[in-house]
C-alpha cells in the first residue's frame, strides 16, 4: 500500500489545475491512454485515461465568479462495481474494444489501490475563446499488489493484471496508446525488460523526475497483426529488493489525538524531506460544525519552533449550516516536520441528527495540501556535475518545481453518543421516576413540622393583632 | 406521603427505625453477602450471547496454515534476542518488511519513580516495532491491533513467531476492510503504554517517546497474545484492565465462539468452565472463578497489555497460551486459526463494539452476570451505612429535644430547636487532620525516598514501602492529638456527629467506587461496613479496635492476597504472604505512576482518611 502514495501524486498532477487549452482541439474525438508504471516495491500501477470532446451550444458567460465558488467533499465513499459500471458506460466503445476491454471488475477490485474520477470542463475552441467544446476526461488508477494479486511474483503482464489482452483499437479513437515506464532506477544497466520490444520511446520530466516510456500504439496495424493480440510483459532483470520505497518530498499525515468523548485535537503532520529547499504549502481544512474548534489553540511548529503562517483565512462554522473553513499558507523549512494542531470539543447532537450507525463515528474530510514541490531533477547533485557549467549559471526555472495537490486521510471521530437501545429508554424512565420521588421524599425528610393552631379569627382579628403589636400589647 | 408529613406517624416511624436498627442492619448486610453468593446460580447468571449482528451470523473459514513458518520465525527471533540481549529491532523490521508490512519503530524511555524490584528495572529505554497492513482500497480510517508484549527475558518468542506468520498470511488476503497493526513492544506494558500514548499523541504518565511515523486511524479492537511454547494445552483469556475496566462482552463472546469452533480448551482465570450448572458443583466452581475475577478487577491492575488499551476505548483482551501437563496439546496452527477467525469477524464490524455489556461479572466463560443483577449486592451493604447514619441523625435530634422526654407522651409537643452544641466546627479538625494524613501517605513515600535511603540502610523501593507503612501506622496515633484540638461540651454528641459525617463520607465513596469498579466497591464494603457501623467509644473497645484494624484498607489488601492464592490452589505461608504484600504495595504505587492506576490515590486520599475518622470515633474521650 506504500506504493499508493507516489501514484496518488501522479494522478493528482494529471487531474491538477487545467488551464484553458488554447490550441484548436479536434472535435468529437476520443483519446485513450494506459500508463503502466512498475514500482520499485514490485507492485505495478496502471492508469487509464479517456478523453472525449464534443461541441456544445451551451455558452460560458464571462469568467468564473469566485464569489460563487463552492467546495464540497464527501469523506466516505467505498468504491465498488456500482461505481465502475456506469463509469464504463460513458466510454464510446463501452468495454467492447480498445483499452477498455481491460476494465474487468473482478480484477480491478482485486487491487490494493483504486482511484476513479470523472472530470468535465469547457475548453476553448480557438485562441480568442469565442466558442467552446466540452471535455470529458475519465481516469482510473489501480495498483496491483505483488503480495495479493501477484501471489508473490513480481513479473507482470497485461494478462496477469487484467486477465485480458489487447486485440483491437476502438474504432472511434483517434489515439490509443499504452505507455510503459522503463526508467532505469540505478546508474548501471537497465533493470526492467519489456516484451514485445517497443518501437518508440518517449522521454519527459514527470513529477520532477526524468522518465522514459516505451510506447505501444494500438492504431499501428503492425502491432496487433503480428500476434493477433498484444500482451505486454514486464520482467525484472534483477528482482527488486525489499527495501523501503523512496520517500516523496512532500507528504502528510493527519490524525485525531486525545481520548475520551469531550475534547480532542486535530493534528496534521507535513513532511518536507527535501535536503535543502524550503517551500510554501497551502493547507485547506474543512471541519464539520459538530467539532467545535478552539481557534486560539491553533499551533504550527516546525523543528521545535513556532511557524507563523503568512496567510490565514478562517470562516467559523454555523451550527447545522456550514462547516469551519481554515486556509493557511505555511512555509515548510527544508528537511523538517511541521505539525499543525488545533483543539476541538465534541458537540452533543440532537438525537435525530445521529446517523443510523452513530457508534461508527463521524467522518471528517481530509485536509487538502497544494504546493509547488521542488523537482527531483533539480535536487540531484549529479546533474550539476555532469551538465555543462552554464547550467548552474542560468538555472532552468522551468522544471525546478512542479505542482502537487495532496489529500490526507479522512478521520473518524467518535461523538458522545447516547445508547439508542431499550436499556437507554429504561434508564431515562427510571431516572425520571426516581427524580420525582426523590424530590418529594427529600422535601418531606428535611422539613421540620410545627403544629399550628387552627386559625380562628378572620381579617378583623389579624388587623387587631397588628394594632396591638404596634401598641406593644400581647396579641389576642 | 402522609406517613412522613404527619408528625405523629413520623415520630412512630422514627422510633421504629431506632428500635429495629440493629436487626435491620444485620439483615441488610447478610442480604448483601447472600445476594452476591447467589449470583452464581442460574436465575441470576445467564448464558452469554452474541449481540453484535456484524459478528454473529456471518461465517468465516479459517485458512491459516503457517505453523512451521511461525515456529521458524520464533526460533530466529529467540536466537537473535539471545545474541543481542534486547529486542532484535533490525531483524524484526527486516522480517516484517519481507512479509509485506509497512514498518515503523518507536523508541521510548522512562525513569520510574523508584526501582521496580519485581521486574528489575529503573531507567527503562526500549524500542517498539510495529508493522501496518494497509487494507486494500480503504482510506486507513479504522484499524485492528494484534500486539505481543515482550518482557526482559526471552519468553513470548512463540507469540512473536505466530504474529509474523499471521501477518504473512493476512497480507495475502484481499478482504481486509480495516488496517491491521502488528505491534511488538519491549518492556511489556511500559512499551505498550508508550506506543498507545504516542499513537493518541497524549502524555499521561510522563513517558518520553519519539513520535509515531505511521498511523492507521481509529483503533477498533485489539488482541494481545502471550505464548511461550510451541504447543499449548489451553488458552487463558484475561479481560480485567486498568482500573477495573472491562472490554465489551461481545469480544469475549467472539473468543469463546472460536474456542468452541476450533475445539480449543479455553479457561478463564485459569479455571475450566463448569459443565453442569443445575447441580451444586457447577455454581460452586463458578463462585471460585467469580471471586478470582472480583479480586483481579478490584486490584485495578492491567492484567496483560490489553488493559492499557481500554482507556482509549479500544476493546481489547489478552490470550495466554498455557502449557501444562494435560494430555491434549494444540499447536500454533490451532491458536493461529482462532486468531484469524477473530480478526476476520472484527473486520466485519460496522460500528465500534457497543451492543453488549461493558459492566459484567463472569462466573465462567459462557456465563455472565449483568450489572442490573449484581448491583443490589453492594446496594444492600451500603444500606447498612445509610440506616446507621439515619439512626445517628435521629439520635442527635432527639438528644437536642431531650432524650429523656417521656416516650409515649401523647399529643403534639412543641419541639425545642436543636441545640447549638453540634456545630460542624468541631468536626473540621479531625477531618482536616485525617485528610492531611492521607495526603502525606500519597505524597511522602515517593518524595522522601532519597531522604530515607540516606538515613537508613535500605534501597529506594524498600524505603518507599516502609515509609508507606510507617505513615499508615502513624495515622493510628492521631486521635490522641485531635482531642485537645476539639473542645466540646457534650462528648456524646461530638463523636456521634463525627461518626455521622464519616458514615456518609464512606457511603458516598463506596457508592462511587462501586459504580465504576464494582469489585473494588463490593470488596471494600464487605470489609469496612461492619467495623464502621460498630465503632463507638463505649463498650468493648479493644474488640472494636481489633476489628477496625483488621478491616482497614491495608489489611483488606493482605487478606485479599491470601484469598487469591487460596482460590488459585496455591496457598501462601505467612512469611510469603508478607513478602507478597510488600511487593504489592510497591507495585500499587508504581502502577499509579507508570500507567495511571487509580487504586493507590483512591485508598490513600479517600478511604484511608475516612477509615481514620472511625478510628477517631473509637478513641473519642
Amino acid at each position: 500500500m506504500a506504493a499508493a502514495m507516489p501514484l496518488a501524486l501522479l494522478v493528482l498532477l494529471l487531474l491538477g489545475p487545467g488551464g484553458w487549452c488554447l490550441a484548436e482541439p479536434p472535435r468529437d474525438s476520443l483519446r485513450e491512454e494506459l500508463v503502466i508504471t512498475p514500482l520499485p516495491s514490485g507492485d505495478v500501477a496502471a492508469t487509464f485515461q479517456f478523453r472525449t470532446r464534443w461541441d456544445s451550444e451551451l455558452q460560458r458567460k464571462g469568467d468564473t465568479d469566485h464569489y460563487f465558488l463552492r467546495y464540497a467533499v464527501l469523506p466516505r465513499e467505498v468504491v465498488c462495481t456500482e461505481n465502475l459500471t456506469p463509469w464504463k458506460k460513458l466510454l464510446p466503445c463501452s468495454s467492447k474494444a480498445g483499452l477498455s476491454v481491460l476494465l474487468k471488475a473482478d480484477r480491478l477490485f482485486h487491487t490494493s489501490y483504486h482511484s476513479q474520477a470523472v472530470h468535465i470542463r469547457p475548453v476553448c475552441r480557438n485562441a480568442r475563446c469565442t466558442s467552446i467544446s466540452w471535455e470529458l476526461r475519465q481516469t482510473l488508477s489501480v495498483v496491483f499488489d505483488a503480495f495479493i494479486t501477484g501471489q508473490g511474483k513480481k513479473d507482470w503482464s497485461l494478462f496477469r493484471m487484467f486477465s485480458r489482452t489487447l486485440t483491437e483499437p476502438c474504432p472511434l479513437a483517434s489515439e490509443s496508446r499504452v505507455y510503459v515506464d522503463i526508467t532505469t532506477y540505478n546508474q548501471d544497466n537497465e533493470t526492467l525488460e519489456v516484451h514485445p520490444p517497443p518501437t518508440t520511446t518517449y522521454q519527459d520530466v514527470i513529477l520532477g523526475a526524468r522518465k522514459t516510456y516505451a510506447i505501444y500504439d494500438l492504431l499501428d496495424t503492425a502491432m496487433i497483426n503480428n500476434s493477433r493480440n498484444l500482451n505486454i510483459q514486464l520482467k525484472w532483470k534483477r528482482p527488486p529488493e525489499n527495501e523501503a520505497p523512496p520517500v516523496p518530498f512532500l507528504h502528510a499525515q493527519r490524525y485525531v489525538s486525545g481520548y475520551g468523548l469531550q475534547k480532542g485535537e486535530l493534528s496534521t503532520l507535513l513532511y518536507n524531506t527535501h535536503p535543502y529547499r524550503a517551500f510554501p504549502v497551502l493547507l485547506l481544512d474543512t471541519v464539520p460544525w459538530y467539532l467545535r474548534l478552539y481557534v486560539h489553540t491553533l499551533t504550527i511548529t516546525s523543528k521545535g519552533k513556532e511557524n507563523k503562517p503568512s496567510y490565514i483565512h478562517y470562516q467559523p462554522a454555523q451550527d447545522r449550516l456550514q462547516p469551519h473553513l481554515l486556509e493557511m499558507l505555511i512555509q515548510l523549512p527544508a528537511n523538517s516536520v511541521t505539525k499543525v494542531s488545533i483543539q476541538f470539543e465534541r458537540a452533543l447532537l440532537k438525537w435525530t441528527e445521529y446517523t443510523p450507525d452513530p457508534n461508527h463515528g463521524f467522518y471528517v474530510s481530509p485536509s487538502v495540501l497544494s504546493a509547488l514541490v521542488p523537482s527531483m531533477v533539480a535536487a540531484k547533485p549529479v546533474d550539476w556535475e555532469e551538465s555543462p557549467l552554464f547550467n548552474s549559471l542560468f538555472p532552468v526555472s522551468d522544471g525546478s518545481n512542479y505542482f502537487v495537490r495532496l489529500y490526507t486521510e479522512p478521520l473518524l471521530v467518535n461523538l458522545p453518543t447516547p445508547d439508542f437501545s431499550m436499556p437507554y429508554n429504561v434508564i431515562c424512565l427510571t431516572c425520571t421516576v426516581v427524580a420525582v420521588c426523590y424530590g418529594s421524599f427529600y422535601n418531606l425528610l428535611t422539613r421540620t413540622f410545627h403544629i399550628e393552631e387552627p386559625r380562628t379569627g378572620g381579617l378583623a382579628k389579624r388587623l387587631a393583632n397588628l394594632i396591638r403589636r404596634a401598641r406593644g400589647v400581647p396579641p389576642l | 406521603m402522609g406517613l412522613l408529613s404527619d408528625p405523629v406517624r413520623r415520630r412512630a416511624l422514627a422510633r421504629l427505625v431506632l428500635r429495629l436498627n440493629a436487626p435491620l442492619c444485620v439483615l441488610s448486610y447478610v442480604a448483601g453477602i447472600a445476594w452476591f453468593l447467589a449470583l452464581v446460580f442460574p436465575p441470576l447468571t445467564q448464558r452469554t450471547y452474541m449481540s453484535e449482528n456484524a459478528m454473529g451470523s456471518t461465517m468465516v473459514e479459517e485458512q491459516f496454515a503457517g505453523g512451521d513458518r511461525a515456529r521458524a520465525f520464533a526460533r530466529d527471533f529467540a536466537a537473535h534476542r539471545k545474541k543481542s540481549g534486547v529486542l532484535p529491532v533490525a531483524w524484526l523490521e527486516r522480517t516484517m518488511r519481507s512479509v509485506g508490512l509497512e514498518v515503523y519503530t518507536q523508541s521510548f524511555s522512562r525513569k520510574l519513580p523508584f526501582p521496580d524490584e519485581t521486574h528489575e528495572r529503573y531507567m527503562v529505554s526500549g524500542t517498539n516495532v510495529y508493522g501496518i497492513l494497509r487494507a486494500p482500497r480503504a482510506a486507513s480510517t479504522e484499524s485492528l491491533v494484534l500486539t505481543v508484549p515482550c518482557g526482559s527475558d526471552s519468553t513470548n518468542s512463540q507469540a512473536v513467531g505466530l504474529l509474523l506468520a499471521l501477518a504473512a498470511h493476512f497480507r495475502g488476503q484481499i478482504y481486509w476492510a480495516k488496517d491491521i497493526v502488528f505491534l511488538v513492544t519491549e518492556h511489556d506494558l511500559l512499551g505498550t503504554e508508550a506506543w498507545l500514548e504516542a499513537y493518541h499523541d497524549v502524555n499521561v504518565t510522563g513517558m518520553q517517546s519519539s513520535p509515531l511515523q505511521g498511523r492507521a486511524g481509529a483503533i477498533q479492537a485489539a488482541v494481545a497474545l502471550e505464548l511461550s511454547s510451541d504447543v499449548v494445552t489451553s488458552l487463558d483469556v484475561a479481560v480485567e484492565g486498568l482500573n477495573g475496566q472491562l472490554p465489551n462482552l461481545d469480544l469475549l463472546n467472539l473468543f469463546q465462539t472460536f474456542c468452541q469452533k476450533g475445539g480449543l480448551l479455553c479457561t478463564l482465570q485459569g479455571k475450566l468452565q463448569p459443565q453442569d450448572w443445575t447441580s451444586l458443583d457447577g455454581p460452586l466452581q463458578g463462585l471460585q472463578t467469580l471471586l478470582l475475577m472480583v479480586l483481579r478487577q478490584a486490584s485495578g491492575r492491567p492484567h496483560g497489555s490489553h488493559g492499557l488499551f481500554l482507556r482509549y476505548r479500544v476493546e481489547a483482551l489478552t490470550l495466554r497460551g498455557i502449557n501444562s501437563f494435560r494430555q491434549y496439546k494444540y499447536d500454533l496452527v490451532a491458536v493461529g486459526k482462532a486468531l484469524e477467525g477473530m480478526f476476520r469477524k472484527l473486520n466485519h464490524l460496522l460500528e465500534r463494539l457497543h451492543q453488549s455489556f461493558f459492566l459484567y461479572l463472569l462466573p465462567g466463560l459462557s456465563r455472565f452476570v449483568s450489572i442490573g443483577l449484581y448491583m443490589p449486592a453492594v446496594g444492600f451493604l451500603l444500606l447498612v451505612l445509610g440506616l446507621k447514619a439515619l439512626e445517628l441523625w435521629m439520635q442527635l435530634h432527639e438528644a437536642g429535644m431531650g432524650l429523656e422526654e417521656p416516650r409515649g407522651a401523647p399529643g403534639p409537643s412543641v419541639p425545642l430547636p436543636p441545640s447549638q452544641g453540634v456545630g460542624l466546627a468541631s468536626l473540621v479538625a479531625p477531618l482536616l487532620i485525617s485528610q492531611a494524613m492521607g495526603l502525606a501517605l500519597y505524597v511522602l513515600p515517593v518524595l522522601g525516598q532519597h531522604v530515607a535511603t540516606q538515613h537508613f540502610p535500605v534501597a529506594e523501593a524498600e524505603a518507599v514501602v516502609l515509609t508507606l507503612l510507617a505513615i499508615y501506622a502513624a495515622g493510628l496515633a492521631l486521635p490522641h492529638n485531635t482531642h485537645r484540638v476539639i473542645s466540646t461540651q457534650a462528648p456524646d454528641r461530638g463523636w456521634m456527629a463525627l461518626k455521622l459525617v464519616a458514615l456518609i463520607y464512606l457511603a458516598l465513596q463506596l457508592g462511587c467506587i462501586a459504580l465504576t469498579n464494582f469489585s473494588l466497591g463490593f470488596l471494600l464494603a464487605t470489609t469496612m461496613v461492619p467495623a464502621a457501623v460498630l465503632a463507638k467509644p463505649h463498650g468493648p473497645r479493644t474488640v472494636y479496635a481489633a476489628l477496625l484494624v483488621l478491616t482497614s484498607p491495608a489489611a483488606t489488601l493482605l487478606g485479599s492476597l491470601f484469598l487469591w492464592r487460596e482460590l488459585q490452589e496455591a496457598p501462601l505461608s505467612l512469611a510469603e504472604g508478607w513478602q507478597l504484600f510488600l511487593a504489592a504495595l510497591a507495585q500499587g504505587v508504581l502502577e499509579h505512576h507508570t500507567y495511571g492506576a487509580l487504586l493507590f490515590p483512591l485508598l490513600s486520599l479517600g478511604l484511608y482518611p475516612c477509615w481514620l475518622l472511625f478510628w477517631n470515633v473509637l478513641f473519642w474521650k
